[in-house]
């Protein structure tokens, strides 16, 4: 067919540079690979206990396999590092990554750059689940049991998501636009349920809800272990799911004409996202910002396509969440600062400063 | 290579167009023409099955279109859309790239023939000098292009256009359906062109089908189906028809001040 035509002078052009961008691409790819393992070991190394950097690569390196190298030091050394923060740092990371890239998929799902992992219910489902936990008698009394908040918050996540997906489906097709509306107004209809709670609860709790609302990670490894195997499957199938992505970007009908099964599509990432996000804001509250802006800086900096700004996300929504988290445990004591107003705080700016470096009209 | 049969297709309970017969042999370009709300996108529609039709059926290439999946039936059929919404920031060749997805499986990466059909359809088209720009630093018409070269980048065997030409001047008019048109007779491509300008669908296409309000009125030659007679009774316009000067092919020529609607 087209490969009949004779070769044109000039072919090599555009797939040089193709191939230029691509390498960038990778590069960064692999970068940011080496400054997550970095973010990691300089995360735990900082705390209140006093131990140096080169004894947790030391006990960090001893754990890995095929290394064979002994960590034969203090042993309270390595319960610290090992039991209080290695699962708050791999907590952290998981939920920033979880959130960075449910944000990139609603983002590209939605067609709209104002989109972010709570835009259709999913925080307002969790806050009146948690509130939920913590004022009603009998099984929110108890603020340290951490079984009945994120129950709570999870159920109340995904069914706020699921009866959204119900109200706007229509036969066989899913109109985004109707999913939008819908999640905003049931959003605004839980949020004023939960509202109204919070105000009738006392003075204890309400702090309680506050500061579980704009986040918090927990040091345990019960709540890395449930949120692992969410976090990296849904990350999975939503990376598969890059290029089918990319040319819904078009519109719903040429993705079709080009062999996609939107609705399909649609059905599996919205599913996935939501999940990877209830799970994330179950164990760690609402933490905003990361979701909205960690994919939107990759796009500026490496481009739309998803292929890259999905697993580009999900690795600086990782290293983000790991830095801000440590900026918490560092300069707080007791910890009194939310993760959530640390993520604002530190980001806004940063992603202010590449808008105003930028200087783009367009972001899709 | 197209063959519709007994199709009726429509939205809701309303149909738009009923028990439609129609055919485009490989090599052979049809024109669709017809007035506005006269289902002639609806009928792309139900053929790329946008829309389900409600009756009758679709084969293409000898197969029957329910029976296909949608990529499978992408590797036969390609579509120009009307309006070209392309995302802004993506980058012209990218956008023509994305015309190889249904010859991609899901774990592959675009190797390098695919880059060379891409780059191919865009030297067709005449857009290779756009190649590296954004999609919202380039024109209305050249987006049509780019529309066009990514349909071509799917190596189809069929192509539908919807109405190819609406947003480019006269200068693309004439190039974009020439290449259409040397497609179809080169290559053996079957085309069916949905057009507003019953000129160039006189000049351009083998066979016209003139459709109103949901069925074919005329079918044939452009010398048999546009004529003053057909074009008052359709459109309610009042036009003279002549030969072209140089090929005889029937060219319709406005009277102004001629329309039903004129105010006495």
């Amino acid at each position: 067919m087209l490969t009949d035509i004779p070769e044109p002078s000039q072919t090599k052009m555009p797939r040089a540079q193709h191939t230029l961008r691509w390498r960038s691409r990778l590069w960064a790819v692999g970068g940011l690979v080496v400054v997550l393992a970095a973010a990691v070991a300089l995360a735990t190394s900082v705390g209140s206990a006093d131990i140096s950097f080169f004894t947790v690569w030391e006990i960090l390196f001893s754990k890995l396999p095929f290394l064979n190298i002994d960590y034969k030091g203090d042993e309270r050394i390595e319960d610290i590092i090992l039991t209080i923060r290695l699962p708050r740092v791999v907590l952290a990371g998981l939920v920033g990554a979880s959130l960075a890239v449910a944000g990139a998929t609603y983002q590209g799902l939605f067609r709209n750059p104002l989109a972010d992992p709570y835009l259709i219910g999913v925080s307002q489902g969790a806050l009146l689940g948690a509130v939920i936990g913590f004022v009603i008698p009998g099984i929110g009394d108890n603020l340290t049991d951490f079984g009945v908040v994120p129950t709570l918050a999870f159920v109340g996540a995904m069914g706020a998501v699921i009866t959204v997906y119900l109200i706007a489906r229509s036969g066989k097709s899913l109109p985004v636009t109707t999913l939008i509306l819908a999640g905003v107004a049931l959003g605004a209809w839980l949020s004023a349920i939960s509202h109204y709670l919070m105000l009738q609860s006392d003075d204890g709790k309400l702090h309680a809800i506050v500061s579980w609302m704009f986040g918090h990670i927990d040091d345990e490894w019960n709540q890395v272990l449930t949120v692992l195997p969410f976090a990296l499957i849904g990350i999975c199938i939503i990376w598969l799911y890059a290029r089918p992505l990319n040319v819904m970007q078009l519109d719903e009908e040429q993705a079709q004409q080009l062999g996609i099964n939107v609705e399909r599509t649609k059905l599996i990432l919205l599913a996935c996202s939501t999940l990877i996000t209830a799970v994330s804001v179950a164990f760690c509250g609402i933490i905003g910002f990361v979701g909205i802006i960690v994919p939107h800086a990759v796009r500026l900096i490496w481009g739309p396509d998803h292929r890259f700004l999905l697993p580009l996300s999900t690795l600086v929504g990782a290293i983000f969440l790991i830095m801000a988290d440590t900026v918490v445990r560092t300069i707080t004591d007791p910890e009194s600062i939310p993760i959530g107003v640390i993520t604002a705080s530190v980001g806004a700016p940063f992603f202010l400063f590449l808008l105003w470096k930028k200087k783009r009209g367009t972001f899709f | 290579m197209l063959k519709l049969e007994n199709i009726s297709l429509g939205y809701g309970k309303q149909d738009i167009l009923t028990d439609i017969n129609l055919s485009v042999e490989r090599g052979e370009m049809l024109g669709i023409i017809g007035p506005n709300g006269s289902g002639k996108s609806t009928l792309v529609k139900g053929i790329c099955r946008l829309l389900i039709p409600r009756t009758g059926r679709v084969f293409v290439d000898g197969k029957d279109v329910a029976g296909i999946s949608r990529s499978k039936l992408a590797r036969i059929a390609a579509v120009v859309p009307q309006t070209p919404n392309l995302p802004d920031t993506f980058t012209a060749f990218e956008i023509v790239l994305m015309g190889r997805t249904p010859h991609l499986g899901r774990f592959r990466f675009e190797g390098n023939r695919d880059f060379d059909i891409a780059w191919k359809a865009m030297e067709i088209t005449n857009t290779q000098s756009i190649a590296e720009r954004r999609i919202d630093e380039i024109s209305g018409g050249q987006k049509q292009l780019l529309t066009i070269a990514r349909a071509l980048a799917q190596e189809p065997k069929l192509i539908l256009l919807d109405e190819p030409t609406a947003h480019l001047d006269i200068n693309y008019q004439i190039e974009t359906l020439d290449f259409v048109r040397g497609l179809c007779s080169q290559q053996h491509i079957a085309a069916m062109a949905v057009l507003h300008d019953l000129n160039l669908a006189a000049q351009y296409c083998d066979r016209l089908a003139l459709l109103s309000k949901g069925s074919i009125q005329a079918e044939g030659s452009p010398q048999e189906v546009i004529t003053e007679q057909n074009v008052k009774e359709v459109y309610g316009a009042n036009v003279c028809v002549y030969p072209h000067p140089v090929n005889g092919l029937p060219t319709t020529v406005i009277m102004p001040g001629e329309s039903n609607q004129t105010a006495e």
